[in-house]
């Protein structure tokens, strides 16, 4: 196991961006998913770990060696690959040792160093089939497997899961889990879906634009979004966001907009700094902190019924305010609300996010470290 | 640094080698020298086999000489007789052929279809040679099976061969090359989603309508794919020199026909370079056109028709 | 069904029929004269059914000799073809080289342009200077150089629509380029070579015009030109040698037809005749 570090690493393709100017750190043992929307650079950023991109500029180590120009098959890594790469032609025994194949082992050992992985994996019984013969689940273990079968300093995953439907896909995320843990390997995984990045995660890096948001574990992510970006890819539904116009008070912190009824905030240093460059700021609460509550209750959001979908054991409540923009609450009923209903949303201030005019998370004074 | 691919610049080299090696020498060597011999009044035999001279424009001026040029025989004359045979044998004889067999194909039971599908595929493929053998004796005046049939209608035979050259290399062709059509038309209705038709069969469209109004307009790529491969090679085919060596009296002899005659039975090198540059001239205009078209086609449609 | 509905599809079903046959018309003869000892143009049922003919053309050792002739420019084209068109096809869709596609539509334009009745006086004048007029090897050469394009254009199209993730995981997992080819690339393209080399040889096999302009002596023909020797002193052709030597000389191809519209379906080989 080794760890990852990019130095300033960009990458262009033509005119396209796809990394500019990363820098990260993936230490020695840790799972750090790559998380972003299509076109973030998520994937091109782990391709250039596996040495199948090259970057236009900066470096990239694995270990203390500088791997930046190194061809794939001389950086001890392995690699699972979203469409699973299975060769066709071979039966799973050869597809999960051709590792060892190309290292030039025997028959016997590569084959018997096969049959352990693949009875670890549960698909020992399977090895004289080809690819075309067993189910997607299988397949995908068989990519697994392959990437399993001989040391590697880092293990890398694109989407691995992505071509699973949604119970196998479970199971599989609870595997790779256990294994992880079990095994403390590095491993970078690249996914768009922010649970698996949440479920699997030692460290998160959020990317939008070819640029890392946010670096850190997934509950300071889930917690303290370092954006409205992040707060609004991370979580399911995403976080509510509404843009708020503030103003001092008796040295608090006064928020209106339309709906929302809200008593002082503390003033913050952050907030200070942040209102010196705009009053224009953004209000965050996530659905699973937001309850009905009576008219009228302070901290709350009004605001007429949309929809109201009963998911069996909570609903998601969706509110439309007068300016047409919508806020969900995920909570426990089976109440009938009327469609256009008036419905009032409460929240307690501690759920309460901050953020800034370009979409920056204001700290609160003394926040202590996750 | 080095950029990584899957495969270096230095290795595809390597890997593009053999092929830039044969087709340098055989298809743009080829391209270049015909023109350039198309100037000199280079022959197979004698002085000017080993040191041809340049001449110019000579070899061009002969096959456009107003006195000749529509003489039996003569460039001109090849010219028609080849246009001629494109329109009807290809343009229309294959395209409709292929496209009437294609629609039928849709509609009768598997093992009719498997039948006749056999049939045009089988005079497709068949070595020409063996094709052209075939149909001379169908052709042959005494005994041929056509004159069988015919005596056996009540109609007086025929020797089509002498009397009719130019129509039977006509129907030959259509016969010999309406697979090709038929197989890209069924392709293209395949491609046609089964929902279509039963919208229309619901809406009460008889099989003609349906052939009008909805398959011929989705197909129009098609068509226009077909028409210009089949013109290409139809334009360029050999094939009729098996049945009538291009007689009797230059009456069936095609541009290719005509070249190899110029070429290899009077031995002018030079004039038959200046025919098959004006054969290239004529391929390129075709073959410019259709990958105009190529490229603006979705990928899918391509895949159908190459 | 309604009745209209019946009536057409009957009306479909004997027209298709109809064609059917006079399609098959040509190729009756065909089918009967090699079978019949005393076959001559007529079309005639052999009484008694009878493989004499046969006999007869591997008596011939000249006949043999042709077919004999027409595997080895097949054989030897296809192979050519086969390896350069794949290696090329791959460099094509794998490497970085500049002006990739740029290279495909040029040489796609080429092979249409360059025919062989356009190019009959330089191919043989290339033979020619080469010295290699009257032998095997300038049929197999002018082949291979003559369908590439086409071949090659077939293979990309193939290529690029295979993964690259086959080569990636084989070099992520150690393989050098020339292994992850070897191993990976080349098993998964196999089919896309097998249809280039049914079809190239099919067409070799069939050709006519290249070696009938590039042979001169019986010794190297293929049959396709052998096939006009079969005449008599008086210049008739014997009927009954010719038509066992054609049903022979066709089989490679009728087999080849069944063996790719088994393996493929025809239509991906159909539309590639050239």
């Amino acid at each position: 196991m080794a760890s990852v570090v990019f130095e300033n690493v960009t990458k262009t393709f033509g005119s396209f961006t796809a990394v500019a100017g990363v820098d990260l750190s993936i230490g020695d043992g840790e799972f750090v998913c790559l998380l972003g929307p299509s076109g973030c650079g998520k994937t091109t950023s782990l391709r250039m770990i596996a040495g199948l991109e090259t970057p236009t500029s900066g470096k990239i180590f694995i270990g203390d060696q500088d791997v930046t120009g190194l061809h794939p098959k001389d950086r001890q890594i392995s690699m699972v690959f979203q469409d699973y790469a299975l060769y066709p032609h071979m039966n799973l025994a050869d597809n999960i040792a051709y590792p060892l194949k190309v290292r030039g082992e025997s028959v016997e050992k590569r084959h018997g160093r096969a049959r352990e992985v693949a009875d670890v994996l549960k698909i020992g019984t399977l090895l004289n089939r080809l690819p075309s013969q067993i189910s997607g689940g299988q397949q995908q273990r068989t990519s697994l497997a392959r990437a399993l079968v001989y040391p590697s300093r880092v293990y890398l995953f694109d989407e691995p899961l992505s071509n699973l439907d949604a119970k196998l896909r479970l199971e599989a995320r609870g595997f790779l889990n256990h294994l992880q843990r079990d095994m403390g390997m590095t491993a970078v995984y690249v996914t768009h879906d922010q649970a698996e990045a949440m479920a699997l995660a030692t460290r998160i890096a959020v990317m939008d634009q070819g640029r890392i948001v946010q670096y850190a574990p997934p509950i300071e992510i889930y917690r303290r979004p370092a954006t409205t970006f992040v707060a609004n890819f991370v979580g399911n539904p995403p976080m509510n966001l509404v843009p708020v116009e503030a103003a001092h008070g008796d040295g608090q912190l006064l928020l209106s907009a339309d709906g929302l009824a809200l008593g002082g905030l503390p003033m913050s240093s952050g907030v200070a700094t942040a209102l010196q460059a705009s009053k224009a700021l953004t209000l965050g609460i996530r659905p699973e902190h937001l309850t009905v509550a009576a008219p009228g209750a302070a901290n709350a959001i009004s605001g007429k019924l949309f929809a109201n979908e009963n998911m069996g054991p909570e609903s998601l409540v969706t509110i439309e305010r007068a300016d047409g923009s919508r806020v969900t609450a995920r909570i426990f009923t089976d109440d009938h609300i009327e469609l256009g209903a008036d419905v009032t949303l409460g929240f307690s201030l501690e759920h309460v996010h901050l953020f800034d005019s370009t979409g920056a998370r204001i700290p609160a004074d003394g926040e202590m470290p996750l | 640094m080095k950029q990584f691919s899957l495969l270096s610049r230095r290795v595809a080299a390597l890997f593009l080698a053999p092929g830039a090696i044969l087709v340098g020498l055989f298809i743009l060597l080829p391209f270049f020298w015909v023109i350039f011999v198309s100037f000199t009044n280079r022959t197979l035999l004698g002085r000017t086999a080993l040191n041809p001279e340049f001449v110019g424009l000579q070899n061009y001026v002969r096959l456009f000489d107003p006195a000749t040029f529509f003489t039996r025989g003569q460039f001109g004359s090849s010219l028609i007789i080849t246009t001629e045979f494109v329109l009807l044998s290809a343009l229309v004889g294959q395209a409709l052929l292929g496209l009437l067999l294609a629609w039928l194909m849709q509609a009768i039971r598997p093992g009719l279809k498997r039948f006749v599908e056999a049939m045009v595929i089988g005079a497709w493929i068949l070595p020409e040679v063996v094709i052209g053998f075939a149909w001379f004796a169908f052709l042959d005046y005494d005994n041929g099976t056509l004159n069988m049939i015919m005596r056996g209608l009540g109609l007086p035979p025929g020797d089509f061969l002498l009397q009719q050259p130019f129509w039977v290399i006509v129907i030959f062709n259509t016969w010999r090359g309406a697979a090709f059509s038929m197989m890209l038309f069924n392709s293209a209705f395949a491609s046609i989603p089964p929902s279509y038709f039963q919208a229309a069969d619901v809406a009460g469209a008889s099989s003609w309508q349906k052939f009008r109004d909805i398959a011929l307009p989705l197909i129009r790529g098609h068509v226009v794919t077909d028409l210009i491969l089949i013109t290409m090679w139809t334009f360029n085919v050999f094939t009729p020199f098996l049945l009538t060596h291009g007689g009797p009296a230059y009456r069936t002899e095609l541009l290719s026909i005509y070249n190899y005659r110029v070429a290899f039975r009077d031995f002018e090198f030079g004039k038959g370079a200046a025919v098959g540059v004006i054969i290239m001239l004529i391929n390129l205009v075709l073959a410019l056109i259709y990958l105009s078209i190529g490229r603006r086609k979705s990928k899918a449609e391509k895949e159908a028709a190459t | 069904m309604s009745g209209g509905a019946f009536l057409s599809r009957i009306g479909f079903s004997v027209l298709a029929a109809l064609l059917g046959v006079l399609f098959a018309l040509p190729l009756i003869w065909f089918i009967f004269a090699p079978f019949n000892a005393r076959a001559e143009m007529g079309l005639a049922l052999p009484d008694p059914w009878t493989l004499s003919n046969f006999a007869t053309v591997f008596q011939n050792s000249f006949a043999v000799r042709a077919l004999f002739n027409s595997l080895i420019q097949s054989v030897g084209g296809v192979i050519l073809i086969g390896a350069a068109a794949t290696l090329a096809a791959y460099a094509l869709s794998r490497s970085t080289i500049p002006g990739k596609s740029a290279v495909t539509y040029v040489l796609l334009l080429f092979s249409s342009v360059v025919s062989g009745s356009a190019a009959m006086v330089p191919i043989f004048l290339i033979i020619s200077a080469m010295g290699l007029i009257d032998t095997q090897l300038a049929v197999i050469l002018v082949f291979a150089g003559g369908l590439l394009p086409t071949a090659m254009f077939i293979l990309r199209d193939f290529i690029d629509g295979i993964p690259k993730s086959y080569e990636e995981s084989a070099m992520v997992a150690g393989a050098s380029p020339l292994q992850a080819f070897f191993d990976v690339a080349l098993p998964v393209i196999r089919p896309g070579i097998v249809v280039i080399v049914v079809w190239a040889f099919v067409n070799i096999w069939g050709s006519f015009l290249i070696p009938f302009i590039l042979l001169r002596s019986s010794e190297q023909m293929p049959a396709s030109v052998a096939i006009y020797s079969f005449y008599s002193e008086a210049g008739t052709p014997i009927v009954t040698l010719l038509a066992a030597y054609a049903l022979i000389y066709s089989l490679p191809v009728v087999l080849l037809y069944l063996f790719v519209s088994w393996r493929f379906g025809f239509r991906f080989f159909g539309g590639i005749k050239a």
